[in-house]
């Protein structure tokens, strides 16, 4: 009856409630937006490559290894000689072994040299492959696959002509070997969508006519005398590995860290994921302590609510205390009604929630790649709840501790 | 005051009735003295006892604003069975114990389900003697209740009231500034000749 009285007493008191309740709620889908958010991002993130048990490069630090050769961010410090890329490439624990060769660039995309093994090994989002979303993938010397940032950015489409600047940010550009895009690749919400895939051999054949950095004065090959050449690269700038059985993961790893002829560094694609989410996960933390703040807000706001209902509802606990009750009853009444306030604040909240993720899913995934599934609510989300109504009470304490002092002093009889 | 006598306590405003009631009720206690009801030193139990016994002991009916707004008229009536449990187990089904003292203060049947502000303001002070009288405590306390009303209905009012108090068997303690009701009541006090409220500067 307690209860159900509350529950009237809340109805009654409509407007202040329902913008109480708003806030409440606001609040709440925002923290757990910012949480889904951040869950999906770090899920996205652990996802950008799967499938791979080593990455191979030169020796740096291993977060520099992964931001090169995943992110496509820095730049590497130096590279693996073919010899090593073969010795290692020969190495019986290898299943598979993908070179990438870096450093050249398309407008603000990066161009990445490969081999075709690349679209069937590199995999992302728990084993996802790349597909051609338009074309071919590479077939001739001078095609390019590009990503769908790229395509989408630039405005490429299939047969379009591209010409690879040498470096990043450059205006030399390796005029005399124009590249065709052969294929546009569907969006994965990795990296690939902002780099133009070449040949392994296109790499070198654009720098045919180089030495050091800069092209040799007056000369130029012509495309069909390349064509002709022998181009098996001297180095390159990373690799992707695969092993026959993740057991030998760690001894190939440690074989690679020790290599004699050249120093060279191997990594685990999940620890360096590691390593560098905890690096960016800073402003992660900072969102959710922001948003955190926000429910804080929202349930001061309730408070404040509480406190100047005091003075018009004194009679009421008047008429409570002339039926024999005792002020602390009259304390948890008004507790028990913020809690009543914040849980029906925290259930619409979350239930703007996923009318906010059913309405935006699709549009996040598309724009940004990350994908934030619709499901239960998780255990975690479900202590967030929970402790929101439970905020909500130690909150109402504050007014609740004066409805107490008043209600023992105006006893029955209000003193005005 | 003797079981099932009417007493009307009548005293100018600030003359210290609302306080007596106070003291009565067991909100406040008494700097000096005690104060026994039906034998019992209310000095002597704690804070809550008295809330206890002032919830099993006796029913009281304001000057207005009774009601609780958003309850139900039910909710109002049965209100002081839940802090009470002899009370409540003396009013046996507390459902019909309101039906009945709804029927016999001429309050149509209907209203028990209605919200209490929807009410007059005369069918809300014979709400709120229903309240004061289900599960039949010992002392009825009115507190001015018929200055709310209009004269002709005051009669009618204190007529049920009576009506009310004597099949109960309780007795009732009415405080009013007014003397005119004085002949229906066993006794008649006036407060200056029991008491000189001496007003402190505050």
């Amino acid at each position: 009856m307690i209860l159900r009285l509350a529950i009237a007493s809340l109805v009654a008191r409509a407007l202040t409630v329902t913008m109480t309740v708003l806030a409440i709620a606001l609040s709440v889908a925002l923290f757990l937006g910012v949480e889904k958010v951040r869950t999906g991002a770090k899920a996205s993130f652990a996802d950008t490559i799967s499938g791979t048990d080593l990455i191979v490069g030169a020796r740096s630090g291993s977060v520099q290894l992964l931001l090169y050769s995943v992110f496509r961010i820095g730049n590497a410090t130096n590279n693996i000689t073919w010899e090593s890329y073969q010795d290692i490439a020969a190495r019986p624990e290898v299943d598979w072994i993908v070179p990438i060769s870096l450093g050249d660039s398309h407008r603000q995309f990066r161009v990445m040299g490969t081999t075709a093994a690349f679209f069937e090994r590199y995999k992302y989002r728990q084993g996802r492959a790349l597909a051609v979303a338009d074309g071919v993938v590479i077939s001739d010397l001078f095609d390019a696959v590009i990503g769908s940032d790229v395509a989408a950015t630039l405005g490429y489409s299939v047969d379009d002509r591209i010409v690879v600047a040498h470096g990043l940010a450059s205006f030399t550009e390796h005029k005399d070997q124009p590249f065709r895009v052969s294929g546009i690749l569907e969006k994965t919400g990795t990296p690939v969508d902002r780099t133009v895939i070449v040949s392994l051999e296109a790499i070198e054949a654009i720098h045919v006519d180089w030495q050091s950095g800069a092209q040799i004065p007056g000369q130029s090959t012509p495309v069909d005398v390349i064509r002709q050449m022998d181009l098996q690269p001297e180095a390159v700038t990373a690799a992707l590995v695969g092993m026959q059985s993740p057991l030998q993961t760690f001894a190939l790893q440690r074989a690679i860290n020790e290599y004699p002829e050249e120093p060279l560094l191997a990594v685990l694609p999940g620890v360096a994921l590691q390593e560098l989410w905890a690096i960016v996960g800073v402003a992660e933390t900072a969102l959710l302590g922001v948003s955190a703040m926000v429910v804080v807000t929202a349930l001061i706001g309730m408070m404040a609510t509480i406190f100047s209902s005091l003075n018009e509802r004194r009679r009421e606990m008047a008429i409570f205390r002339a039926m024999g009750a005792r002020p602390m009853t009259i304390l948890g009444l008004l507790v028990l009604e913020a809690m009543l306030t914040a849980a029906v604040g925290a259930a619409l909240g979350l239930g703007l929630l996923y009318l906010a993720l059913v309405i935006v899913q699709p549009f996040i995934d598309s724009a940004f790649g990350l994908w934030l599934p619709i499901e239960a609510p998780s255990l975690r989300e479900a202590w967030v709840l929970l402790g929101v109504v439970a905020a909500g009470a130690i909150v109402s304490l504050l007014p609740a501790l004066r409805a107490y002092r008043l209600s023992l002093a105006d006893g029955m009889m209000v003193r005005t | 005051m003797a079981e099932a006598e009417t007493v009307l306590l009548l005293g100018e405003s600030g003359a210290g009735k609302s306080t007596l009631l106070s003291l009565i009720c067991g909100t406040i206690l008494p700097d000096a003295g005690s104060v026994v009801v039906t034998g019992t030193d209310l000095s002597t139990l704690s804070s809550a006892g008295r809330d206890r016994f002032r919830g099993e002991h006796f029913g009281v009916i304001f000057q207005q604003f009774n009601l609780l707004p958003f309850g139900t008229v039910a909710d109002n009536i049965i209100l002081p069975l839940r802090f009470a449990p002899q009370r409540r187990s003396r009013a046996g089904n507390t459902k019909a114990a309101a039906t009945d003292l709804c029927q016999a203060l001429r309050l149509p049947a209907a209203l028990l389900n209605a919200k209490a502000s929807t009410l007059s303001v005369g069918q809300q002070q014979r709400v709120a003697v229903a309240r004061a009288l289900i599960g039949q405590p010992p002392i009825v306390i009115a507190d001015e209740p018929t200055s709310s009303l209009d004269a002709g209905s005051q009669a009618a009012f204190l007529d049920l009231l009576f009506d009310q108090i004597a099949r109960n068997g309780s007795s009732l303690l009415m405080v009013s500034h007014d003397p005119r009701f004085g002949d229906r009541f066993d006794r008649v006090v006036r407060i200056d000749d029991i008491a000189t409220a001496d007003r402190h500067a505050a």
